[in-house]
Parts: structure tokens; C-alpha cells; sequence
């Protein structure tokens, strides 16, 4: 029973975790717009649905006990506005320059869960945040059965919705204009548009992975959104293959595995002590396995499908 | 008050402006983003950190907290904390390069080498914070309503003189040369038989030694931490862009105004966001101004 928990357990993380690195290859493999404040709109969509579903506090500013699924169409909605607003002030920057203005939003939003305290709880977070229909469940083992299929559900949602939009006409513009936006312009595409659309549905779809989070453990803290996660997403693109959605699962179910598992090592091997630096080998491992990818083999595990227009040749 | 958040500014600002020269030369020489600079700030600051616990500390100089085994510490700091850029290089960027990888690959190189780097030095050193000295220091009046302590003056004394020393080089000497030539056109310096390989080397032996430095003087102005580095990157970045390539006083420039923007806005908003200052300059930059305040804008 305790194996077959753990893994129902790592299946919901890996599910949340995937949805993100969906959203991240909407950005990055087909579009070409390099987001790296992933954690930003994770948190976003987390800390809107613990302010949304969580009882009220006299301490805090709002909190409105809504139904946790409008707490989900809520961190959706707070998501998408955050890179809304974000996408006008950066969408013109390219490269680098991009990474690093969404590198400061990243850390400006964390700024903010931990010093706005009215809103967000500060360093405590907020505590009994609702679980999604957890009053119809007897046993955490039941409950959890429960949750890996609705994060799962999720999951495959967001795969089969971007799957659909990536072959769509929609989604040939981005890749055109990740390959030569100045050839798409040309043709007579609004680049600047296109790219500010797939920048907002992707931190959108990153938001619902935060409620979806947020709304499994039962709590938000600061903590649990730090620029690491960031770094994290990126391997898992990368190690999959970046502009393939099932690289992306994929990427996330093997970099996840590798974390978890030498977590579970580490844990066992070393004394208590020294758990911070086991932490720091799990980390280590992380950046070794995103170096040796791009080294040695670029395109991930499963890179990108060459496509070919049916009205070719 | 305005006074002491001034010289605040400036002292963060030259810690800020020796990361941000780094970071301008390896944006423009080797032509990447290098989101792992600020871990060189940190091992610099470990290095000096492991020197001093072996040497006997010696009697502080003068008013200084520290004594003469600190100031070869930042020497042998600077040199090893270049010679780690170099084997970083080797082991990650140099293959990168050679296989014509666009920028943005080496921008997630860089993401995976930072994570490399910041966790290393939590794994020798562990997580506690650590300082280079337990001497006690008083602040001095060196203006009216201006306090510094003597180790605040002696690090902004000595930044200057590495930027002038720096600005010499980079203007008069050979190497200084082959560098510009690079930053301007690769294709060009190459075919003027400037050797690509021996100018990425010394870009890196330059920006490591300025990391370290600056890592140095972060740990003796504050305290040493694991990621210690990672807090200024933001920064940084913030820094090199603001003063725009091509330009060593731009870096300068960019680092002051980051760090007396950051030390002055406590003046207006509260101090636990600070940190948002940088990315506020950031975006000011970015959308009014890309090419950076010396920077000169680019024709396409």
C-alpha cells in the first residue's frame, strides 16, 4: 500500500508539473518567446485560488470562501491578466533581453507573496485552503486516488487543447514566427499580437497548474513558488524536447523521477544533519542532467516532429 | 538620511558595477546573457573565505577590519575564481560555441551551470551565514550625516582604481584591443589574426577576477551566503543593461544607478521591496531605451 500511495502521489505532482511545461512549449517550442519567470504565474494562479476558496481571516484583506472551482476559473483569469499586462511591457524585447525582464518578474511576484501580508499571508502563507470535494472522501488514500484523476484529467485536457492548437492555422504563425518572424511579417502576420497571445495562454495554462497545487496540499506559502521551480521547468522542456508536447511530459515525468528518487537516496544515506546539503546534490543533478542534454543531445529526448505541408511536393 | 542612502548607493553601486563588467564583456565577446556570472561573485567570496581561515588574519591594517592576509586572499580569489570561469568554459560554453549553438542555448547552459555552481558551494561550505572577520568596526563621520565604515571606504576606493586600471588596459593594451575588435565584429578581428580562443580566455579571467572582487567586498560589507550571488543577479543584469554594450563606464554607470536607486527608494517605499527596484529600472530601460543609456542604438 505505501508504494502504491507514494506513486499516486508522484503521479498528481508529475500531472501539475507537466501542465507547466505544456504551458512553457506554447511560449518556447512553438512561438520562440523565452519566459523565464515561469514561477511568476505559478504562483499567480496558486495564490488566487487560496484568496478565492480560503475562509476568511480578520487578518487578511480577502478571502471569499468561493466554490474551488471558481477558485480555478479565477486563478485562470488572474493569470492570464498578469502576462497580459507583462506581455505589453515586454513582448517588443527578443532573446535575453525577454529572459531577463520575465527573470525580474518572477522575482518581483515572489517579492510580493512574501511582503504583502494583507493579501497573501506574507512568510506564513494562508492555511486551510479548500480541497477540491474533499468532504466526499473517507481516507487520504481515496481522496488522493481522486485528485490524480482530476489533475491527470487536466493535464490530458491541456495536451489535447495545445495538441489541437499547435496543427491549427493559429498555431503555423507562431511556428513561422519563431523560425523567421521577419519573413511572417512580411507575409502580412502581426507578429507582436501572435506572440503576446501565445505568451498569455501559456502563463494561463501555468496559472491552473498553481490552483492545482495549491488546491492538493491544502496550503500557500512563498516557498513553495522559488526562482528554482523556474529552472526546473526549463530542464524538463529541455531534457524532453522542447517543441513537442510529449516531450514535455515526458521531460517532466523523467526529470521529476530523477529529483524524487535521489531525494528518497538521499534521504535514506545521509543523517539528518545533513539534509540541506542532500538537498543541494538533488539540485546539482537537475543542472548536470539540463548541461549534459544540450551537449550532447540538443533536441531532448523526443525533439520536435519535422512537418511537412500536405499540399508539399 | 538622503545623505546616507546616497553613500549607501554608491558603495552597493560599485559592488553592483564590478559584477555588471563581467556580465557587459560576455554579453559582448561571447555573446550570451550569462545567467551564471553572479555564482563566480560567490565562489570568489568562498575562496577568499577558505585563504583567510588558513593564514593567521595578522593585525588589522589601520582602521580596517581585516589585515594583510585578506588582501592576498582577494588575489589569489580573483586569479582562481577566473581560472574556474576558464575550466567552466572548457568543460560547458567551449563545446557549445564550437557547434555553432545559437545564444539562447548558451543562456540555458548558463541556467544549468548556475544551478551547477550555487549548489556546490552550499555542499563545501554549507548554509550558514560567514563572515571574513569578528572585528568590531565604528562608523566614521565622513560628511555631515554621512557614516561609513572604514572597510565601506577602503572597498570603494579600491573599485575605482580597478575601473580606471581596467579602462587602461582595455584601451591601450593589445589584449584590450582584440577584445574590442571581437565585441565588434568576430568575423572581422579573426581575419585581422586576432586569436578567438585566446580573447575568450582572457574575457573570462577578467570577468571572474571583477566577480570575485566584487563577491569579496559584498562579504565583507555584509556577510557571506550561499546564495549570495544569486540575490545581486537581478541587479546585475539590471546594471549591464542599463549601461548599454560597448561601453566599460556604462556597466559603471548602470551599477550606480541600480544601487542608489535601490538605496534610495527606501525613502519611499518599504524596504521589504527594495528587491523590485531593479526590475523596475529594468523595464523602464527596456522600453524607453534598449540600447542602454551609452549605448548606441542600433540600425537594422
Amino acid at each position: 500500500m505505501g508504494i502504491v500511495s507514494y506513486l499516486i502521489f508522484f503521479a498528481i505532482v508529475v500531472s501539475i508539473l507537466s501542465i507547466i511545461t505544456l504551458g512553457l512549449n506554447l511560449q518556447w517550442g512553438s512561438t520562440g518567446v523565452f519566459n523565464a519567470g515561469v514561477v511568476g504565474f505559478y504562483a499567480v494562479g496558486g495564490y488566487t485560488y487560496a484568496i478565492l476558496t480560503a475562509p476568511g481571516r480578520p487578518e487578511l484583506l480577502v478571502n471569499l470562501e468561493l466554490p474551488w472551482i471558481l477558485g480555478v476559473v479565477g486563478a485562470l483569469i488572474a493569470s492570464a491578466i498578469a502576462a497580459l499586462l507583462v506581455g505589453l511591457a515586454t513582448m517588443k524585447l527578443r532573446g535575453d533581453y525577454l529572459a531577463i525582464a520575465t527573470f525580474g518578474i518572477a522575482v518581483t511576484i515572489q517579492l510580493i507573496a512574501l511582503n504583502w501580508e494583507g493579501l497573501t499571508g506574507g512568510s506564513l502563507g494562508m492555511t486551510s485552503v479548500p480541497r477540491p470535494l474533499s468532504g466526499f472522501f473517507e481516507t487520504p488514500f481515496t481522496y488522493n486516488v481522486f485528485y490524480l484523476c482530476l489533475s491527470a484529467g487536466f493535464c490530458l485536457l491541456t495536451y489535447w487543447a495545445l495538441e489541437r492548437i499547435v496543427r491549427s492555422p493559429w498555431g503555423r504563425v507562431l511556428r513561422a514566427i519563431r523560425e523567421d518572424e521577419g519573413a511572417a511579417i512580411a507575409l502580412g502576420k502581426d507578429a507582436a499580437t501572435l506572440r503576446l497571445q501565445a505568451f498569455v495562454l501559456g502563463s494561463t495554462v501555468m496559472g491552473l497548474a498553481g490552483a492545482l497545487y495549491v488546491g492538493f496540499i491544502g496550503f500557500v506559502s512563498p516557498f513553495d513558488f522559488v526562482p528554482i521551480i523556474t529552472f526546473q521547468i526549463w530542464t524538463m522542456l529541455i531534457v524532453g524536447g522542447s517543441g513537442n508536447n510529449k516531450g514535455a511530459v515526458l521531460g517532466t515525468l523523467v526529470v521529476w523521477g530523477l529529483w524524487s528518487a535521489s531525494g528518497t537516496l538521499i534521504s535514506k544515506i545521509l543523517p539528518a544533519a545533513f539534509q540541506t546539503q542532500g538537498g543541494a546534490v538533488q539540485t546539482i543533478l537537475i543542472g548536470l542532467v539540463l548541461v549534459l542534454t544540450l551537449l550532447f543531445k540538443p533536441g531532448g529526448l523526443i525533439g520536435e516532429e519535422p512537418t511537412t505541408s500536405r499540399h508539399a511536393g | 538620511m538622503i545623505g546616507q542612502a546616497i553613500a549607501d548607493g554608491f558603495l552597493t553601486g560599485g559592488i553592483l558595477a564590478l559584477g555588471a563588467i563581467g556580465v557587459s564583456l560576455s554579453s559582448q565577446i561571447l555573446k550570451f546573457a550569462n545567467f551564471s556570472h553572479s555564482e563566480l561573485l560567490t565562489w570568489g567570496a568562498y575562496i577568499a573565505l577558505t585563504f583567510t581561515m588558513f593564514a593567521t588574519a595578522g593585525a588589522p591594517i589601520g582602521p580596517l577590519s581585516f589585515g594583510w592576509s585578506l588582501l592576498f586572499a582577494v588575489l589569489l580569489a580573483g586569479v582562481l575564481t577566473g581560472v574556474l570561469a576558464i575550466i567552466v568554459d572548457r568543460l560547458v560554453f567551449r563545446r557549445l560555441r564550437s557547434r555553432h549553438a545559437n545564444s539562447l542555448t548558451m543562456v540555458f547552459a548558463s541556467f544549468g551551470v548556475a544551478l551547477i555552481l550555487r549548489n556546490l558551494v552550499l555542499l563545501i561550505w554549507g548554509p550558514e551565514a560567514q563572515y571574513y572577520t569578528s572585528e568590531l568596526q565604528i562608523a566614521t563621520e565622513i560628511l555631515p550625516g554621512i557614516r561609513l565604515l572604514p572597510d565601506q571606504v577602503f572597498v570603494l576606493g579600491l573599485t575605482i582604481v580597478l575601473v580606471i586600471g581596467l579602462h587602461l588596459i582595455l584601451k591601450y593594451s593589445r589584449l584590450g584591443m582584440s577584445m574590442r575588435a571581437m565585441a565588434e565584429s568576430p568575423a572581422l578581428a579573426r581575419v585581422c589574426g586576432v586569436k578567438i580562443e585566446t580573447v575568450v580566455r582572457w574575457t573570462w579571467v577578467v570577468a571572474g577576477m571583477l566577480a570575485a572582487i566584487a563577491g569579496i567586498f559584498s562579504g565583507l560589507t555584509v556577510q557571506l551566503r550561499p546564495e549570495m550571488g544569486f540575490n545581486l543577479l537581478l541587479a546585475i543584469l539590471t546594471a549591464a543593461i542599463l549601461g548599454g554594450s560597448g561601453s566599460l563606464f556604462g556597466a559603471v554607470i548602470g551599477g550606480l544607478v541600480v544601487g542608489l536607486a535601490e538605496n534610495l527608494s527606501v525613502l519611499v517605499i518599504p524596504a521589504n521591496f527594495k528587491a523590485a527596484v531593479p526590475f523596475m529600472i529594468l523595464i523602464l530601460v527596456l522600453y524607453f531605451r534598449p540600447q542602454g543609456l551609452l549605448g548606441k542604438s542600433e540600425t537594422k
